[in-house]
């Protein structure tokens, strides 16, 4: 096939045809710029941000000296960090654990066929939509202090007695229950929506001859469905670890860190260290924190995710 | 019909709880929206009444906190911002990511798997790492407060994710068109250009759609590399700018988050079915 087309291009003359025509240099020739293009601006800052975080590099310095593992060295002796790196582990599983179960719900809900379909999945897909810090604003209003109406509809059903109105983002637990809430608002409609791809595409034959062999429900969630759903349902998970491990959008909006640095993550310390506090290099090292565990996970899932596919 | 009534019982209480299921989970997506449109229309002494019903309008419905988003604010500069570096990010994303898709899918051999593993790989250094840096290299290009700024970095994730779902698209497409077309005399890039392109329209679209709603999300970069409030995008320019001393104006506030969120949500509905498909065919194949 390509020496063929390699050929015809000679045949019509010129080199230009002969690229045009031949798959393997036009199929060079067409990916080349995006690679470039990666290459300079995620390849290279990522080599950028290894060297800072071994320099003493800060906003306007000239003067940048290489000093080895240092900032390593203070962050680890700060206590802020391990509560950051903490919270971004602890906000990332938990929430990740929240939306599959819902999401494995609401995909099975959504399956069946009923009237206004499309104006339910309009309304649940919503907050994947909308730009996740104007979401974050409206659960800021949801949780006010003085206004919140969740403590408003509670009392008037009388969930909460008169004395009992909690202070949603001014107390550790409650402001990390916050945050955890959002983050689930945030990603359950991409997790149903791929998991409902994945549960469509199960061939009908499978369930109606697992129905004829007596499988009872929930001996066919847990032998048929969720097995041919596990690849895509890593892949799902991929992005909602990465999107959440990496997000500072939400405890940036909801808590700025507080109260008294409780539900920092590292994304937001690193941004607070290194470009309010101007401290670049120690603002690096903070962030690359996150490279490890997204590698891990990722090798993890992937491989997860061939090896059900082989068998 | 001689249906048991505890088994037509049970049909209807299945029926009944489907219906309740679905109706919980869209009162917990849809609601903060809900509330937005709301709290955008009251007159601000009546949300700030904590003797009032706050799901009723004990005032009559108000515009007066659009009038002040849009005339004492720079929310209208926001949008328009937005908008500017949008049309150029999804063009720079489309003249970078079409071919590459497309060569990926087409190719043979296992250099384009690897790299299109790779490509999908670029997910793992997210702007999260790389704000740091960029910030820097920023500051010493002269780009600190220019949208060009924001020109320039965007396309670096948009690029990777917009890729991965074209080459999802392209692998749709019969071969037979192609070749088809090449023994009509078509080279073959012009049978990409003038066969493939053509028919995967509703691919692209999906892509300006999904390239301009990342472009819409995004927060840190344009947190990070401006401070002008007049170059902000909305996505940073509302919480940052909107939410300042101890005085929040929560009708303006909640106005500008749904005039933001609604309109894109209901065009990215009409796509997302073609998003996953493209989305899960790129992961699988």
């Amino acid at each position: 096939m390509t020496a063929t087309a390699a050929v015809g291009g000679v045949a019509r003359g010129g080199r230009l045809a002969g690229v045009l025509d031949s798959e393997q240099w036009l199929g060079r020739a067409m990916i080349a710029p995006a690679i470039i293009y990666i290459v300079l601006l995620v390849g290279f800052p990522f080599v950028l941000a290894l060297i800072y975080s071994v320099t003493n590099v800060t906003v306007g310095s000239v003067d940048v000296r290489f000093v080895g593992l240092r900032n390593f060295r203070v962050i680890m002796e700060n206590p802020a960090f391990w509560q950051a790196l903490r919270n971004t582990i602890f906000f990332t599983i938990v929430s990740q654990v929240i939306v599959l179960v819902l999401a494995k719900v609401l995909a099975m809900a959504l399956m069946k066929d009923f009237r206004g379909k499309w104006l339910v999945r309009l309304l649940i897909l919503l907050p994947w939509v909308a730009p996740v810090s104007l979401g974050a604003i409206g659960w800021l209003w949801i949780f006010d202090s003085i206004y919140s109406i969740i403590n408003w509809t509670a009392r008037a059903i009388g969930l909460f007695g008169p004395d009992v109105w909690p202070i949603w983002l001014g107390q550790p637990d409650l402001a990390m229950a916050a945050i955890i809430t959002v983050h689930v608002w945030r990603l359950l409609p991409l997790a149903t929506v791929i998991v409902l791809a994945g549960l469509s595409s199960i061939p009908q034959d499978i369930h109606d001859a697992a129905a004829v062999d007596g499988a009872g429900f929930w001996r066919h969630l847990f032998q048929i469905t969720i097995p041919l759903v596990l690849p895509i349902l890593m892949v799902a998970m991929l992005f909602g670890i990465v999107f959440t491990s990496t997000d500072m959008i939400v405890v940036f909006v909801l808590t700025r860190g507080g109260p008294y640095d409780s539900t920092h993550v590292l994304a937001s310390q690193a941004f607070f260290t290194g470009i309010e506090g101007g401290d670049l290099a120690e603002g690096a090292a903070t962030a690359l924190f996150l490279f490890p565990i997204l590698v891990a996970v990722a090798i993890g899932f992937l491989t997860i995710a061939r090896r059900t596919e082989v068998t | 019909m001689s249906v048991p009534v505890s088994a037509r019982l049970r049909i209807w209480a299945a029926g009944g709880g489907h219906y309740a299921i679905i109706a919980l989970f869209v009162l917990f997506t849809s609601f903060p929206f809900l509330w937005m449109v709301i709290t955008t229309f009251k007159e601000t002494r009546d949300l700030l009444n904590t003797e009032n019903n706050p799901f009723l309008f004990n005032d009559p419905p108000t515009l007066e906190n659009l009038q002040i988003l849009f005339q004492d604010t720079l929310f209208p500069q926001w949008i328009w911002n937005t908008l500017w570096v949008g049309v150029l990010v999804v063009a720079i994303t489309l003249l970078l990511a079409v071919p590459a898709g497309y060569s990926l899918a087409r190719l043979p051999g296992k250099w384009a798997q690897r790299l299109a593993i790779g490509i999908f790989l670029t997910y793992l250094i997210p702007p999260t790492i790389l704000f740091i840096p960029f910030a820097r290299v920023v500051g010493d290009l002269g780009l600190q407060d220019s949208l060009w700024s924001l020109v320039l970095v965007y396309p670096s994730f948009a690029v990777p994710f917009c890729t991965w779902l074209l080459m999802g698209f392209f692998k749709a497409v019969p071969r037979d068109l192609e070749e088809a077309a090449m023994i009509d005399g078509l080279s073959r890039f012009g049978a990409f250009l003038r066969v493939v392109v053509p028919i995967s329209t509703a691919g692209l679209m999906t892509v300006v759609i999904f390239a301009f709603t990342l472009v819409m999300q995004e927060f840190i970069y344009a947190l990070t590399f401006i401070t002008a409030s007049s170059r902000l995008t909305i996505s940073v320019g509302v919480p940052t700018f909107l939410v300042r001393g101890d005085v929040y104006f929560w009708g303006s506030l909640m106005g500008a988050c749904a005039i933001t969120s609604l309109p894109v949500a209901i065009v990215y509905n009409f796509f997302v079915n073609r998003f996953v498909s493209g989305f899960t065919v790129g992961a699988i194949k």
